[in-house]
């Protein structure tokens, strides 16, 4: 199975900062806790206004995301990720990103996109122009492409890597069980296991 | 080569590099509590796999539980207690449930068992994890499908955080407490300062702090956007484990733990990768204006206007923040009136919390058209008040001192939530949006600052009384 490294979609300009996984996904539908029906979650406080950006009949459709400083700070909320994914973003583009959040979305195959602030105050602006506007996130030559633009994005190795090669990483980090049988029995033999129970 | 405290909790944890950057990292204890943990073992068990070390694993329910005699969870949140019990007593993991005597807060329960100790890793599907840094254990958040992985291998495949030193000199003024100095850093290096890093708390401030203070302050850590914070170990730490050890009472002989627990400290002239410098003696108290942690100011200020902001961007955030909050710009914080107080969270349910926020109530009442809800971190905590006769301090002063523990009016989970518009002075650590309700309002502040607030309906300081 061959995972897209590169996606191209509309984008929705969501002028905020901070953007927290309460936003995103409001504690009260937590207990909705399988990753499908989660269509009307996705920041569904600000959705009651009409003029809400994600609400407009241009940015139907949308797959690109794109806000402001420190996108996805707050509770650790994996259902923040299905929420986004159930909305129909595959990329969120920022210029910063709460850790955990970044962490949850990469397992769950959503791309998290760190680009310079001017980046983003740019495809805002493009992209408010004109809604339709093709933006291109290609993850193997870190480039964000929108018109003739061309920018380079943040995005870890390991994180690169966990995105461009998903699998199942339980497997394999059992394939090295006999590492962990190891260290367990370093550690007891240390003492140490004793203090963790 | 000298150490950081960070660097020897992470090498001495690692089980192999992987190869692309990450570690196979091993988790000495496991912290589940019932709310993003049903898929995690619903996953598990469609891939055949079961739970790897079931006793280096732990389950509280919290976040749902009623604090009050005869309250009832909604119907989403008794289907969550129910799994998470179904889901322990399938796999053979020890639940501490509603009812019981060491139910509460994870991170207020776990310390208190004696659990957290220094030279650990401890992982939760809960972000304020990094509470157990405080005792020099390298302590943090994951997601749901981190806790399956962990719950399949007892390890996780992560990066190593950068190191970010916060050092604060001289000493915190009699009455600010470490919520205040917590607000302080948030506001200067704000929500995304500790992006990629671990925070170690360091310098005099901090080594004066109690465990307990410690403990809120690392627990805000992730408000300042990092994954967790430690401090390293000296006596007080050691002092703490040690009574906590004793009040178990399981006899346990701690000589040869204390001597590597005292390692556990960054050594002299270990490099952090930054190093943020703030002077105790400057820090006031706090509380928060805005929509998120990074927005807040001492006291005596008033509600920022255009001239506090240097960015058209930063100042439509704020314009967004304070519209949301209904504050005026140059509005005195002094002058705000609050319908509800809320004492209580992982931040400050602990037992000092309780005994500072009795310690301003005391011969003192909550004012008319205020309430005051006080709901203790851990059921272990609420019977220490109830021995030294905080509930009656409580009951006197006209506040609602409920009988049972839990997450509570932080996350509005339970029953217990602010109504629409409704505005609270809190002790939690999140004032985001709906956070303790819908269209709620929330202002973060310590525990004496509390108390001051329900006494007189506004922002106010124990000072000021
Ligand atoms: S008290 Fe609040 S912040 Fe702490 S674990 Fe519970 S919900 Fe989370």
């Amino acid at each position: 199975m061959s995972t897209p490294t590169s996606h191209t979609g509309t984008a929705v300009p969501l002028r905020r900062d901070d953007v927290d996984t309460d936003q995103l996904s409001p504690a009260r539908f937590v207990p909705y806790f399988r990753p499908h029906g989660f269509t009307n979650i996705l920041f569904a406080d600000w959705r009651s206004d009409p003029d809400f950006v994600l609400n407009r009949p241009e940015h139907q459709g949308a797959s690109v995301l794109v806000a402001g400083h420190d996108f996805g700070t707050g509770s650790s909320r994996e259902s923040a990720v299905w929420a986004l994914q159930s909305a129909g973003f595959q990329v969120v583009v920022a210029s910063g990103f709460g850790d955990i959040f970044r962490d949850n979305a990469t397992t769950r195959g959503l791309w998290t996109v760190e680009v310079d602030h001017d980046v983003v105050e740019e495809l805002w602006r493009e992209v408010e122009a004109d809604p339709w506007l093709p933006v291109t996130v290609d993850l193997t030559s870190r480039r964000l492409g929108f018109r003739a633009a061309e920018s380079p994005l943040r995005i870890d190795d390991p994180l690169l890597r966990r995105l461009v090669r998903p699998g199942d990483r339980i497997a394999e980090t059992l394939a090295h069980v006999a590492d962990i049988e190891e260290y367990e029995s370093s550690r007891i033999s240390r003492g140490d296991e004793e203090r963790a129970r | 080569m000298a150490k950081t405290l960070a660097a020897k909790l992470w090498e001495d944890h690692v089980v192999r590099p992987l190869g692309d950057g990450a570690d196979l990292l091993y988790v000495d204890l496991h912290v589940l509590h019932e709310v993003n943990t049903p898929s995690a073992f619903d996953d598990l068990r469609e891939a055949g796999r079961t739970v790897r070390r079931p006793e280096l694993t732990l389950a509280v329910e919290d976040h749902n539980t009623p604090t009050r005699d005869g309250g009832q969870e909604d119907l989403a949140g008794r289907r969550q207690r129910d799994l998470i019990r179904a889901n322990c007593a399938e796999f053979g993991i020890r639940l501490h449930r509603l009812g019981d005597a060491d139910q509460g807060i994870v991170h207020v329960v776990v310390p208190e068992l004696g659990l957290a100790r220094p030279g650990m890793t401890i992982v939760c599907c809960d972000s304020h994890t990094s509470t157990l840094g405080a005792l020099g254990v390298l302590a943090f958040g994951i997601g749901t499908g981190q806790v399956e992985h962990v719950l399949a291998t007892q390890t996780l495949p992560i990066h190593r955080p950068k190191d970010l030193a916060v050092e604060v000199s001289g000493v915190l003024p009699d009455g600010v407490t470490a919520k205040d100095l917590a607000l302080t850093l948030i506001a200067r290096i704000g929500t995304g300062g500790g992006q990629g890093s671990v925070i170690e708390y360091r310098g005099s401030a901090v080594r004066g702090l109690s465990m307990e203070a410690r403990m809120t302050l690392c627990n805000m850590s992730v408000e300042a956007g990092s994954r967790a914070g430690l401090i390293g170990v000296d006596d007080v730490t050691v002092d703490y484990l040690r009574a906590r050890v004793e009040a178990l009472g399981t006899g346990e002989d701690l000589a040869d733990a204390e001597s590597r627990w005292r390692e556990m400290r960054s050594d002299a002239d270990a490099r952090f990768d930054d190093v943020v410098r703030l002077d105790g003696a400057s820090v006031r108290p706090r509380v928060s204006w805005g929509t998120n942690p990074a927005q807040n100011l001492p006291l005596d200020g008033r509600v920022p206007s255009r001239v506090d902001f240097t960015s058209e961007q930063e100042w439509s955030s704020a314009q967004r923040s304070l519209a949301y909050m209904g504050l005026r710009p140059g509005q005195s914080m002094r002058d705000v009136e609050v319908d509800t107080v809320f004492v209580g969270s992982c931040t400050n349910g602990r037992i000092e919390d309780l005994r500072e926020t009795a310690s301003v109530l005391s011969g003192r009442k909550v004012a008319d058209g205020t309430r005051l809800l006080i709901v203790a971190g851990s059921a272990a905590v609420r019977r220490q008040a109830v021995a030294e006769g905080l509930d009656e301090v409580f009951r006197e002063a006209g506040a609602d001192f409920r009988t049972g523990a839990g997450c509570s009016m932080c996350c509005g989970l339970n029953e217990d939530r602010l109504a629409p518009g409704e505005r609270a002075a809190s002790t939690s650590n999140r004032n985001f949006e709906g956070r303790q309700g819908r269209r709620s309002r929330t202002h973060l502040v310590s525990p004496r600052v509390a108390a001051a607030t329900a006494v007189t309906g506004r922002i106010t300081a124990p000072e000021d009384l």
